[in-house]
């Protein structure tokens, strides 16, 4: 375990900062918006001070920022940027421009709800609404997670076999603007980690002209797609790679999915963010009583990696999907993506969805419980989504 | 037209590579009106030259100065830019004292 030389107090926002700090980019480019704003705040405050050499854009929209990105990484920088909520819904059409282009942005997202009715706090439906937009998402539950996750995610977008944007998934105001204790690694430790920029046709190689974005009809689009569609599957193993550089440097372990009391549970509760933490602790009640209850929280949403997840379900007695966002009229994206990797599972375990936290909505240990205890009494419906803390 | 490539040969990204790669496109199978060149009534003033989209005007310099040659059919898309520019071509003119007369494709198909 490598020793703890810097640890502080800090907001998941500062402590994303400071990772961008020690990552120094080439270019930031990004907008202001809740719950976000302080990551561009502390990071802007660094370009200032010139701790770090990023030229800083400053731009009108977020539409923009990730256009200017996408410039920059075309060009050959190292290219970052930061948003959350309508702001990533406003990039829409570049986000999608940017994994096809397959330019290793990486950009940390405040989850928050999308309007409307307007509202700032908590939820998964910004992310969710670009699951399919080509970006590898990894999600985080705390400050160190968040951290952790944008030095790794830098490493894995720039990886030769990979090449795509990443998104770094951390819940708005709970992480953003919570205040926990973080380890940091030294400037230089994390230095060596991400190494040089790894540039693949850089525009400003003027002695190899190349041409990005041009009009890919019926004769190419296709095989454009299927190229994209194999470098997601490049990414589990590149990513085992990198988390296990990341653990020798840190002590930290980050696998694809984050396994918290499941060797002996017949009960596994799967979640995304914060909300795993939460859980967490009442699996630690719910033990005390005797359950054999667990907890599995992607730290990889996209690509969606399900075969660790077959071999970690099968034969389990139920599993039960906590959504932070929903999906009108489908099932919501977790439980979709859950409930589909249990197709060929062997020995299928029970299955139940639930909604929670829409908006900021608290979730308590109560709701938590009282899925579990749906569970416990065989009273799951695959087929039914229910709410935990909404007003029947 | 270049063999098309399957999605292991291709760069990623739909980055195109290497430069002017246009000149393999043959813009000439989009033709439906073909342009004929009569030089006997060209003042040589260079104009279908500037304007034609596909450079697809030949030329060549003597004594210093620039003259027109004729089409190249292979990328010639016929457009009819060449002909709508040319001072020495117009509807009122008789089709021998135009210096571009536009003619449909199919006369020339075997
Ligand atoms: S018809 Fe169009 S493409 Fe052909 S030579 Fe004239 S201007 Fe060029
Ligand atoms: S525009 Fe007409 S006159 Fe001028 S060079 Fe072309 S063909 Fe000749």
């Amino acid at each position: 375990m490598p020793e703890v030389k810097n640890r502080q107090a800090v907001t998941g926002a500062q402590a994303i900062a400071n990772a961008m700090r020690q990552i120094n980019p080439d270019v930031v480019a990004a907008y202001p918006i809740t719950p976000q704003t302080p990551v561009v705040e502390y990071f802007a405050q660094y370009v200032a001070d010139g701790v770090v050499d990023t030229e800083m854009i400053p731009v009108e929209s977020e539409h923009s920022a990730m256009s200017a990105v996408v410039g920059a990484a075309a060009a050959g920088a190292r290219a970052m940027t930061a948003t959350a909520a309508n702001g990533l819904a406003l990039m829409h059409e570049i986000v999608y421009i940017a994994a096809s282009s397959r330019l290793p942005i990486v950009m940390p997202v405040a989850n928050r709800a999308l309007s409307g009715p307007i509202n700032i706090h908590c939820d998964h439906s910004d992310a969710m609404a670009e699951r399919d937009s080509g970006w590898i998402q990894l999600w985080a539950e705390n400050a160190q997670e968040a951290y952790d996750l944008t030095l790794i995610a830098l490493r894995l977008g720039e990886h030769e076999d990979v090449r795509l944007p990443v998104m770094i998934n951390f819940d708005g105001f709970i992480i953003s603007h919570g205040v926990e204790v973080v380890d940091f690694l030294d400037d230089e430790v994390v230095k060596k980690f991400v190494g040089e920029p790894k540039v693949k046709y850089p525009l400003l190689d003027v002695d190899n002209p190349v041409t990005y974005g041009p009009l890919d009809l019926y004769d190419y689009y296709f095989e454009h797609k299927r190229q994209q569609i194999e470098a997601m599957k490049h990414v589990e193993r590149v990513y085992k790679e990198i988390v296990d550089e990341f653990e020798k440097i840190s002590g930290r372990r980050y696998d694809i999915f984050d396994k918290y009391m499941v060797d002996d549970a017949e009960y596994i509760m799967i979640a995304l963010g914060s909300t795993a933490g939460t859980i967490k602790y009442t699996v630690d009640l719910l033990r005390e009583q005797g359950h054999k209850v667990g907890i599995v929280k992607p730290w990889v949403f996209r690509p969606f990696l399900k075969k660790e997840l077959q071999e970690v379900l099968n034969g389990r007695k139920a599993v039960i999907v906590l959504d932070r966002s929903a999906s009108f009229g489908a099932e919501a994206p977790l439980y979709e993506a859950v409930k589909s990797a249990l197709f060929n599972v062997e020995n299928k375990p029970l299955i139940g969805s639930y909604v929670y936290g829409l908006g900021g909505r608290d979730i308590k240990v109560e709701y938590i419980k009282q899925a579990f205890e749906d569970a416990f009494a065989g009273n799951l419906n695959p087929d039914e989504e229910r709410y935990l803390g909404l007003r029947e | 037209m270049a063999e098309l490539k399957n999605w292991k040969e291709l760069p990623i990204g739909g980055v195109i590579d290497k430069p002017a790669t246009a000149k393999e496109y043959q813009t000439g199978t989009w033709r439906v009106i073909r342009p004929i060149y009569q030089a006997e009534n060209c003042i040589h003033c260079m104009f279908c030259w500037l304007y034609c989209p596909d450079q697809a005007v030949e030329i060549e310099v003597v004594d210093g100065k620039p003259k027109m040659k004729g089409f190249n059919y292979y990328y010639c898309k016929g457009c009819g830019l060449c002909a709508n520019v040319c001072p020495k071509t117009n509807d009122k003119l008789p089709e021998e004292k135009r210096a571009i007369v536009m003619k449909p494709e199919t006369e020339f198909q075997e």
